[in-house]
């Protein structure tokens, strides 16, 4: 199989989906400067008309997405640091996630939102650092975070063909990620987890860049006899909720590893889910890692503190086992 | 006294401008009556903008409209008993019950919806005028908002991307004075209409209260947009006699003088636009109060129908948020 980095399979995705529909084109800052790599020759292929270098204007640039895609068209918004996102707050849930209910179903808004480098480190500091996808889940933008290069190319390909308006975040410390990936395109439906590791003593739940973490300590652990499960929901709206609860049920330990704040977070919503679904089948109370609900300070040591970390995630299934 | 405009079209634009001003009243009434929930905003006085640029437009253009819609949506071609039954709540209205009076939308006649913030319509129409344009189509594209709306960075963001760009939109800043209570001379420093220089677009003012004059300056500015000479920025000055929302004429507020609202009803739109066709040999008096009578009559059915509506029923209040769906999303409440 052909290997490919995340972001490189993001750039196929973004070719195959744009040559096999007219009505996509891409919008965002730096976009033709392709600073990455995954818009690399999309100005070449589909011209200026497709692929736009906007103002740094974020709330305009959002809604003039909603407003084309209420025109018929299926626009992509890149926004390149995740945090910026709140420049277009309203656009995004007061006006693109309400806009089909608050008209009664007269249009839909096929709008995907890539939203790059989200959860960035080693001193990106307080603006720069944060993992804002709860705000997504909360104004019920249907939303993904691929763990790896092939989700990723699988899952934007879903979402850019998904009627809705759909988020997909790009975890800073995937972006280098190299994986097997199909040449052909493909689509990972929306809704549905994935087992990245068998086990049976302890279930993690990891999203985003806290999946391949979570791979590096199932390893170590079963050097010490720990069978750990790793359970990556890869789409957080719609979220697998059987999936989430069958792979809790699967060993009856869980500790969810989740690099959003730690309040009304991520990791909170699946632990509610959990206690609700599968209490009886649990033998320890859920464990949650999570980042510290702070901003992330500029300095090393400080930044480290408040993240979740793989000695932190240890610990929690050390005790969750009983250890 | 003559007329530039088709005799036709003439009496159409007097029609709407009273079928908008009789709608607004009979809101007032419905919401004393707990007919119509929640907060409405009447135009009552700004008749003449929206009528006058919607005029220059074809049902295929695109429009957003503000929280103060009403006459927008009716100007644009909206119909009366679907906007009742909508501000009423119910399943026949325009957006089936889910938006009221600050989202009322359809978009079979190009209306991209009333909206609850300002200026939010904005950058939606610039998106819908860049995909006409990128389409090949030669629709264009208006975007209402108020002269309190020009003070936010949307419509900085807004104005500068349909410049850029270049793209067939025509912005109309409705400005009546007022951001709620607020003067607007004290926010801002310069005429309105010339922040379009900044920008890089034709800019103007025009007198609010005389619907010929926007319809005029409206006609040249879709003409450049259809032609592909870009946007364009019209100031209309204009009045609201009521105030902010439905509630405010109990509340005793002194933001302004009994004395201006006066002067400002000396110009009224409707009364003017009236009596010059009267002058221009258009109609007679006669003529005129039959339509008066036409509209009123028209407005009570339209009221008696959508208090026959049925509501909406309560297991379908999660349905269309999502255009696809998936087994428990939107979640309930409780399981």
């Amino acid at each position: 199989m052909r290997r490919l980095r995340y972001l490189e399979a993001m750039n196929e995705a973004y070719h195959q989906e744009m040559e096999r529909d007219p009505n996509i084109f891409i919008l965002g800052e730096d976009i033709r400067g392709n600073l990455r790599g995954e818009t690399r020759g999309l100005l070449e292929r589909f011209g200026a008309g497709r692929v736009l270098d906007t103002p740094i204007s974020e709330a305009a640039f959002v809604g003039f997405g909603t407003g084309a895609a209420m025109a018929g068209m299926r626009p992509i918004v890149q926004f390149q640091i995740a945090t910026l996102i709140y420049l277009a707050f309203d656009q995004l849930v007061n006006q693109a996630a309400k806009m089909r209910l608050m008209m009664g179903g007269q249009v839909a808004v096929p709008v995907t939102y890539t939203v790059m480098a989200t959860g960035a480190r080693n001193g990106l500091a307080g603006q720069h650092a944060d993992n804002p996808y709860p705000f997504f889940l909360h104004a019920g933008i249907k939303t993904v975070c691929p763990a790896n290069a092939y989700d990723a190319k699988g899952l934007l390909i879903s979402a850019i063909r998904e009627d809705d308006p759909v988020g997909f975040f790009a975890p800073a410390g995937c972006m280098g990620q190299r994986g097997d990936v199909p040449e052909e395109p493909y689509a990972i439906p929306l809704g549905q987890g994935e087992v990245k590791h068998e086990g049976s003593d302890v279930t993690v739940i990891a999203i985003g860049q806290m999946v391949a973490e979570a791979l590096r300590v199932a390893e170590t652990l079963a050097e010490e006899g720990i069978s750990v499960r790793v359970w990556d929901p890869r789409t957080l709206l719609p979220l697998d909720k059987d999936g989430a609860c069958a792979a809790a049920a699967a060993t009856g330990r869980v500790v969810i590893y989740d690099d959003a704040n730690r309040t009304c977070g991520f990791a909170a919503e699946l632990s509610a889910l959990l206690a609700e679904r599968v209490f009886d089948e649990l033998k320890a109370p859920i464990k949650r890692v999570t980042r510290a609900d702070v901003p992330i300070s500029f300095s090393a040591p400080l930044e480290q503190a408040a993240l979740p970390s793989e000695a932190g995630l240890i610990t929690a299934i050390r005790a969750v086992c009983g250890g | 006294m003559t007329i530039e405009v088709r005799p036709d079209m003439a009496t159409d634009m007097y029609r709407s401008m009273k079928l908008i001003r009789r709608f607004e009243e009979w809101v007032t009434v419905l919401v004393d009556a707990d007919e119509i929930a929640g907060v409405t905003h009447e135009s009552v006085g700004q008749e003449a903008v929206p009528v006058g640029v919607c005029t220059a437009l074809r049902d295929d253009d695109a429009m957003t409209s503000t929280h103060r819609g009403h006459g927008h949506i009716i100007a644009k071609g909206g119909a009366a008993p679907y906007m009742f039954a909508e501000l009423m709540g119910r399943e026949s209205g325009y957006n089936k019950g889910r938006g009221g009076s600050m989202h009322i939308a359809d978009m079979s006649l190009g209306i991209y919806g009333a909206n609850g913030i300002v200026t939010a319509g904005m950058p939606l129409a610039c998106g819908a005028a860049f995909a006409f344009k990128s389409r090949g189509e030669d629709r264009v594209a208006v975007s209402f908002f108020g002269d309190g709306g020009v003070n936010h960075g949307l419509f900085h963001e807004a104005m500068n991307l349909a410049a850029i760009w270049e793209l067939p939109i025509v912005f109309i800043c409705e400005n009546n004075k007022y951001a709620i209570t607020t003067p607007i001379e004290s926010m801002i420093k310069v005429p309105i209409h010339t922040r379009a220089d900044a920008y890089g677009m034709p800019g103007e003012w025009v007198d609010g209260m005389d619907v010929e004059a926007v319809y005029l300056a409206m006609v040249r500015a879709v003409e450049r947009a259809r032609g592909g000479g870009g946007p364009s920025f019209i100031e209309c000055r204009t009045y609201r006699y009521v105030g902010h929302y439905t509630a405010e004429r109990h509340m005793k507020l002194n933001y302004r003088t009994e004395a201006e609202i006066e002067e400002w009803r000396q110009r009224d739109a409707i009364e003017g636009w009236g009596g010059r066709l009267v002058e221009a040999g258009v109609w007679s008096p006669a003529e005129r109060a039959a339509m008066d009578e036409a509209v009123d009559r028209e407005l009570e059915g339209a009221v008696a129908i959508a208090r026959q509506a049925p509501w909406p029923s309560a297991d379908t209040a999660l349905d269309y948020v999502y255009a696809q769906s998936y087994p428990g999303l939107p979640a309930r409440g409780s399981d």
